[in-house]
């Protein structure tokens, strides 16, 4: 399978989710910012970091960049495409996603391990993943997810949130949210479940040696997924 | 002419920022300080001068990019 990783000036976890995707034995691309193709993706990673300085908003003009014209396309074909930290951040500004990531309620950046849960295993992020909870890193400022009460009604009605923040026991406690989040929301995929966006990084958990291997679950999902589709479409 | 825009968050989003500058001002002694929101101010220099088209374009640029309307409200003023 081929991975495009877009690159925005100011990502800088692009290169994190290149050596991921090949890690798992697979091959990824870079695609700047400005590129209106995105090649022979068959799925797209919207990487973490400062986009554009993080200027005005977090993502508010990364949606712009031409790229995410081709991403938009690709979606609507029913691409995969999964935003990580600044990605899921670009994802809701570009609407591809509901909702919008706020300032983390501490007003604190949050450089640690937490705890994730997957809510369903009904996507094709979240379909490899069992029943356990998940150790991943985030690093983040503005990770708190908000959107209002209708929208929220509808994510738990089509079951679009995908992973939650929990206390080693796979309890959803307040504690164990590190920034504010709604109904401690960590991520989510849209009504189509094709586009996933999550604030924890799980390119930088993909090794046991940074401390966890429980990322690659994730990627391993979409593998999962991509290949099933390839396989019924030779058939 | 000037375009004015005052973005401020929604009232239903959480703002740590506001509450943090509220308790430091109770703490510096300042007596009387109710609920506060901390926002962003835009000034942009228009050099057109059909004062309509101006507000109805940077209408649609606040709702499209400068603000984002699941978490901000905007206020728009042309001198």
């Amino acid at each position: 399978m081929n991975f495009a990783i877009l690159q925005f000036p100011a990502s800088n976890c692009d290169q994190d989710a290149v050596h991921a995707a090949r890690l798992l034995g697979h091959s990824a691309d870079y695609v700047w910012h400005k590129e209106t193709s995105l090649g022979q993706a068959d799925a797209v990673i919207v990487p973490g970091g400062f986009s554009y300085g993080d200027y005005l908003r977090t993502g508010a003009i990364a949606r712009f960049s031409p790229v995410m014209q081709a991403v938009q396309e690709f979606a609507a074909n029913g691409g995969l495409v999964i935003g990580i930290c600044n990605g899921f951040q670009i994802l809701c500004e570009a609407g591809l996603l509901p909702g919008a990531l706020v300032r983390n309620r501490d007003l604190q950046f949050h450089c640690e391990h937490i705890f994730l849960k997957a809510a369903t295993s009904d996507s094709p992020f979240t379909c490899q993943i069992p029943g356990k909870v998940l150790r991943i890193p985030i690093a983040h400022g503005e990770g708190c997810y908000f959107a209002d009460e209708s929208t929220l009604e509808k994510l738990k009605a089509n079951n679009q949130i995908l992973w939650q923040y929990c206390n080693a026991q796979g309890e959803l406690t307040d504690e164990a949210n590190p920034n504010g989040s709604l109904l401690n929301i960590a991520g989510i995929c849209n009504e189509r479940r094709n586009v996933a966006g999550l604030m924890p990084h799980p390119e930088r958990a993909c090794e046991p040696v940074l401390g966890s291997a429980d990322g690659r679950l994730i990627f391993e999902s979409m593998i999962h997924t991509l290949q099933s589709r390839s396989a019924a479409k030779a058939a | 002419m000037k375009a004015k825009i005052i973005i401020t968050p929604k009232k239903a989003v959480v703002d740590p920022q506001g509450k943090t500058v509220q308790s430091a001002l109770a703490h510096m002694g300042y007596a009387g300080i109710g609920a506060v929101h901390v926002g962003k101010y835009l000034e942009i220099e228009l050099t057109g001068a059909d004062k309509e088209l101006a507000r109805q374009q940077l209408d649609e640029a606040c709702h499209k990019f400068l603000s984002n309307p699941i978490i901000e409200d905007y206020k728009l003023e042309i001198d």
